[in-house]
């Protein structure tokens, strides 16, 4: 599961932009993860300068 | 807010900015919308453009400009420099915007020519009818309503989540996106007229460190670095953080950026039917500067037109709209952008050891000229040793 650290996310919009699902979306100052659709593959992680997600065992 | 209009711009950035403004010269009923509540701000960007570029579309004004750059020096990994200064750099070197200034006047361009615009205002989904876009559904505040248009124009930055609703794949590769932060640093000695170029494996894995001087005692200094390698340690903020304490340890940081800049390929094609991409949604960055705010203003014009004499014949179908996507790519810009990823790739596997003999090569030259071209000649002319290599980018240049 991707866990998105709020108090971290400067909402950039860097990692929407390599998730190949499409799974994240960012409403203004308000990163989401579309649970759905997203797959874990953890590549959105890397994109982030602050290191603001990561992929947790957690369902 | 009306539910209908000749063209709707996605993006109130440069790229949407300039769409709308065109859009509107030429007399289309044209309504921009911008997710953000404040155009301009946060900034994500190092600020710096070319003086030429930028001066096709608006006179220069203290307003928005916060520095006239003289010079630039590249800055090998063992410390040698390569200085250019104006009159050599050509267009290379060039202003240092106040960037929340400049988008909001592009903006106000848009809007004096006709344009409605809408802040806090976000595009959720296309609306799709037999596959052709015909507007968006947008959302302000809460409420959501449908707005058509003759022609939409996805200018929604490096996310460029629409080009994808319409099916359009824009993912960006992973180690083509560059992970990026950035300072903005006052009480600090630089030279206020010189941007400044950090390379090497210890500063700046396989991109660069920047310094670009934001006027007296004051610079953007950021950091961008491919995604792919990325994780706890060794992220985009810990390298600014190591720069910082090594050579600005007093500096006060008064502005935190982040970003991501898409370095790849752009997309294979830039319109369906009903829409066109333009900017950093259409991948259209510098693949060795980064830098996307010329491209985007190009792109945003161009799209407008074509979007224009497409709409008088009463076509917007993709193939009315292909002479946007063949007119960029066949433009000096498309042209350059193949080039300068060619050297992109070329030099993003170059060690430390190859970088600082290439720099130490021509740290002593006046160029009479400097471009991306006459840079690579002078490198192959005096690194015979390295002929091999620079086979491989010269061949590039061929094109
Ligand atoms: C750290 C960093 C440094 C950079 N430095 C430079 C530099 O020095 N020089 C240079 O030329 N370029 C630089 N760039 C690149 C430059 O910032 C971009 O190329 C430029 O901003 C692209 O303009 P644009 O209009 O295409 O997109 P943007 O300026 O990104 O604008 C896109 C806009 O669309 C909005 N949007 C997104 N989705 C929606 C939606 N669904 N609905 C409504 N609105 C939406 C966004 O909020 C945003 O305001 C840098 C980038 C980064 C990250
Ligand atoms: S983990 Fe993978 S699928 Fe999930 S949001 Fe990140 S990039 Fe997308
Ligand atoms: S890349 Fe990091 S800081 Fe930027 S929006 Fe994503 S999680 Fe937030």
């Amino acid at each position: 599961m991707l866990n998105i650290r709020r108090e971290i996310c400067g909402y950039c919009g860097a990692c929407v932009s390599v998730c190949p699902e499409g799974a994240l979306e960012l409403i203004d100052a308000y990163l989401t993860v579309d649970s759905e659709t997203c797959i874990s593959c953890g590549i959105c992680t890397k994109a982030c300068p602050l290191g603001a997600l990561e992929v947790t065992d957690e369902v | 807010m009306k539910s209908e209009y000749d063209v709707l711009v996605i993006g109130g950035g440069p790229g949407g900015a300039v769409a709308a403004w065109t859009a509107a010269k030429k007399g289309l009923s044209t309504c921009l919308i911008e997710k953000r509540p404040a155009i301009g701000a946060p900034v994500r960007c190092a600020e710096g453009v070319g003086k030429k570029l930028l001066t096709e579309f608006l006179d220069p004004d203290p307003r928005w400009i916060s520095a006239d750059i003289k010079r630039a020096r590249i800055i090998a990994p063992d410390g040698t420099e390569i200085q250019l200064k104006e009159d050599q750099a050509g267009a290379e070197v060039g202003y240092v915007l106040d960037r929340k200034i400049f988008d909001r006047e592009l903006v106000w361009k848009a809007s004096e020519a006709g344009a409605d615009v809408y802040v806090k205002t976000r595009a959720v989904k296309p609306i799709l009818e037999d596959s052709i876009v015909k507007g968006a559904v947008v959302e302000s505040c809460g409420t959501q309503q449908e707005v058509r248009a003759a022609v939409t124009i996805a200018a929604d930055g490096v996310e460029s989540k629409f080009a994808r609703w319409c099916g359009i794949d824009s993912t960006v590769p992973v180690d083509e996106l560059m992970s990026c932060i950035q300072y903005l640093v006052t009480d600090i000695d630089v030279d206020p007229v010189c941007n400044d170029f950090y390379l090497g494996n210890e500063v700046a894995p396989q991109g660069y460190l920047w310094v670009f001087a934001k006027g007296e005692r004051c610079a953007n200094i950021g950091i961008g670095i491919p995604a792919a390698k990325r994780g706890p340690g060794n992220r985009a903020k810990d390298y600014l953080d190591h720069f910082m304490a090594e050579h600005y340890p007093d500096g006060k940081i008064i502005e935190c950026i982040f970003g991501g800049d898409p370095v790849c390929k752009p997309l294979d094609c830039t319109v369906t039917d009903g829409l066109m991409i333009v900017g950093d949604a259409a991948r259209v960055v510098d693949p060795i500067t980064g830098g996307g705010i010329g491209n985007a203003m190009v792109t945003g014009r161009l799209a407008a037109e074509v979007a224009a004499e497409a709409i008088a014949k009463g076509d917007t179908s993709k193939a009315a709209l292909m002479p946007y996507d063949e007119g960029w790519r066949n433009s000096k810009m498309g042209q350059g952008l193949e080039r300068n990823y060619k050297v992109k790739e070329f030099f993003i596997k170059l060690s430390d050891e190859k970088m600082n003999d290439l720099a130490d090569s021509i740290a002593h030259i006046d160029f009479a000229e400097f471009s991306v071209r006459a840079l690579v000649m002078e490198l192959i002319k005096r690194n015979p040793k390295m002929l091999f290599e620079l086979r491989e980018l010269k061949d590039a240049l061929k094109h």
